[in-house]
């Protein structure tokens, strides 16, 4: 077991941990959130200091890993992108839009799907994920892209988008 | 104080009625402590608690006001569900998981006017003997969950907040708490099963309700954002006062969230039952697209049986029983109820005579497909099932059998299982089928009848025929 986290990290860990003072169990998302946020994934290793972190066997926080959308075992791109798939965005062109994003960036998004939940470009600049509804579907179609959430955005000129973000 | 911007809402339509909206895109109105106490803010909480806990509840309940997260419960009503004998410590949780497909208003409030939600809590707490309460926001609201931290740091250093508010012996600690990505942390059971810090399986009712068995085994009362707002609002008005405000039985104000095939989509606060589906349409979203006929309508977030435009519907006026069509249904829990769907959580979407029934129907099973939890077979494979079939009804490789074999499918994950998500994902599919048949089955393909519904044979026997 050799997860680095800095001592920064793990004090933000500790303070998040006091926020409940019933059990220390509840922290596993807050726990994971922050090791996700700074090592961008989930590694074993992270896995077992969680655990340790919170006196849980290790197991008890795989299953919360492996169960949330939101937590991943493999490093997304610098950038990664979360585009609505659901029906307000889908009709407002959502589909269209992940095919133009994964295009400009060199994804092949016939590997994606309800168990390929992202993939990577290959020069790793980029990964684009198929999410459920973001609860902004009167902007549809919307993206996030990383926690910026983009409204209306047109499938056409997307692809500008990322430009922002290189 | 952050702020977040995005496209703003359009001026409040002359027949809105803003309570809880009324900050949201209000022009020079910023999300801090300090406008929030310029415009009246925490008056409410400080009456509050120099008030009975239970007559806080009494107005509640005087006030009519029902849940606004999906199955409008009656708030007031759930509150004293908490055991008279009860001696364990009672907690709150405000459910901003906001994750019901069509549904976008929890987001602004949280985003715009924290201290509005922050208040209803303190005050919804203080009524139900609640000292440490949680904010469940969904993963996706990276910015809601810092507005609303910034929110809770500033209120507990101006003592609305923390130990001894506003001077009285009421101690509250209120906490973020954010999910990570999966729909099932709405459902109240699955929201408190994750904040243990576990999958967020849901639990069995009975004997699990929160309001006796929740959070740590303990009383918890869970409410909706914009619930638990509207509470400070009763308290300013009175509930008898608020009361008078949208229809007997369907009172206050609600946020409807209207998205898909209008011009204009967006969020429009109005008194309940004061205004029809047709209104919603044509007076505040500026009608469909040129050229477009209605062709259905969700009314309440995607799990709400789905009304079809040219349906007749009979609804109770008075004494008597009138027929009406979908253009003039009120739009408030019981009408909506009465025409066989739900207001659930104001999620309004609008399909025109564009969309194909059946890619609409799959988009939906899909979703619930991708969501279920898995704990229950009929829902895990059943709402998996869902999506095959329609994938294949969408591709054009289905036999007209499926659309039975698909409504079978759907009527038995209904009422077998261990959550409100059994019905969520049946509902779809059985009012589509009921509805749009015909649509469906011009989808399948004739020469398709009686081969076995097997995958390989299928596609095989469809490619033979390409
Ligand atoms: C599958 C499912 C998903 C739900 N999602 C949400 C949600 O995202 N937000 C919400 O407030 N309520 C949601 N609910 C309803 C909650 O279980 C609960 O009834 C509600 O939060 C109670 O608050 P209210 O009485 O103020 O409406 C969901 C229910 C089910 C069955
Ligand atoms: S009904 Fe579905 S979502 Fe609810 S507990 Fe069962 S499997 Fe899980
Ligand atoms: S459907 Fe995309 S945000 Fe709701």
């Amino acid at each position: 077991m050799s997860l680095s986290v800095p001592a920064d990290i793990e004090k933000e860990i500790d303070e998040r941990i006091t926020h409940y003072p019933v059990s220390r169990r509840s922290a596993v998302l807050p726990v994971l959130h922050i090791l996700q946020r700074h090592f961008r994934f989930l590694s074993e290793d992270a896995v077992s200091w969680t655990a340790a972190k919170l006196g849980l066997e290790p197991i008890q926080v795989l299953e919360v890993v492996t169960f949330y959308p939101g937590f991943r075992q493999e490093a997304p791109g610098k950038v990664h992108i979360r585009v609505c798939r659901t029906l307000s965005c889908a009709m407002a062109g959502s589909y269209e839009l992940l095919d133009n994003l994964c295009q400009a960036v060199g994804i092949d998004a016939s590997h994606m799907g309800h168990h390929h939940p992202f993939a990577v470009s290959e020069d790793g600049r980029f990964s684009i994920e198929f999410v459920e509804c973001l609860a902004s579907c009167g902007s549809a179609p919307v993206c996030l892209v990383e926690d910026e959430l983009h409204e209306r955005v047109s499938p056409e000129t997307a692809p500008d988008l990322l430009a922002r973000y290189s | 104080m952050s702020n977040v911007t995005y496209i703003s809402g359009k001026e409040p339509h002359s027949r809105e009625h803003r309570l809880i909206f009324r900050n949201i895109d209000r022009k020079g109105y910023d999300p801090g402590l300090k406008c929030y106490l310029k415009d009246g803010g925490y008056e409410q909480l400080k009456k509050a608690v120099t008030m009975e806990p239970k007559a806080i509840t009494d107005e509640v309940k005087a006030a009519g006001l029902r849940g606004r997260g999906g199955a409008g419960f009656p708030t007031g009503l759930k509150w004293t569900f908490i055991p008279p004998t009860n001696t364990k410590p009672v907690y709150l949780i405000c459910n901003a998981d906001e994750s019901e497909p069509g549904t976008f208003k929890d987001r602004y409030i949280m985003h715009q006017d924290p201290h509005q939600l922050l208040e209803g809590m303190a005050i919804a707490c203080y009524a139900v003997g609640a000292k440490l309460a949680y904010i469940y926001v969904r993963e996706e609201f990276p910015h809601a969950a810092r507005i609303l931290e910034e929110a809770i740091a500033e209120a507990k250093k101006a003592g609305f907040l923390g130990k001894g508010i506003c001077g009285s012996t009421f101690d509250l600690e209120l906490y973020v708490h954010r999910g990570a990505g999966a729909y099932i942390c709405g459902e109240e059971t699955g929201l408190i099963e994750s904040l243990e810090g576990k999958r967020p399986y849901p639990r069995i009712k009975p004997p699990f309700f929160p309001a006796v068995l929740g959070l740590y085994m303990s009383p918890t009362i869970v409410n909706n954002v914009e619930s638990l707002c509207h509470v400070k609002h009763i308290l300013a008005m009175g509930g008898a006062e608020y009361a008078k405000l949208g229809t007997p039985n369907n009172t206050g104000t609600r946020i409807l969230c209207v998205s898909g095939d209008v011009q204009k989509p967006g969020y429009f606060e109005v008194q309940v039952g004061k205004v029809t589906l047709g209104e919603v349409i044509q007076d505040f979203c500026g009608g469909l697209k040129p050229g477009r006929k209605l062709q259905a309508v969700i009314p309440g977030g995607s799990s709400a049986k789905v009304l079809r435009a040219d349906e007749r519907f009979k609804l109770k006026r008075g004494d008597e029983m009138v027929e009406i069509g979908l253009e003039d249904i009120p739009m408030d829990f019981d009408s909506l109820a009465a025409c066989g769907s739900m207001a659930g959580s104001g999620g309004v979407i609008i399909i025109d005579d564009s969309r194909k029934i059946s890619w609409v129907l799959n988009n939906i099973n899909s979703f619930y497909a991708h969501e279920s939890c898995g704990q229950c077979t009929p829902c895990r494979e059943g709402s998996l099932w869902m999506k095959k079939i329609s994938d294949r009804i969408v591709a054009g490789k289905a036999s007209p059998d499926d659309v039975a074999t698909l409504e079978s499918v759907a009527n038995n994950i209904e009422g077998k299982t261990i959550c409100a998500f059994g019905e969520a994902c049946s509902w779809p599919t059985q009012s589509f089928i009921r509805k749009f048949r015909a649509e469906l089955v011009a989808d399948t393909r004739e020469e398709l009848a009686g081969v076995p519904v097997n995958h390989e044979t299928t596609l095989a026997a469809a490619n033979l025929k390409n």
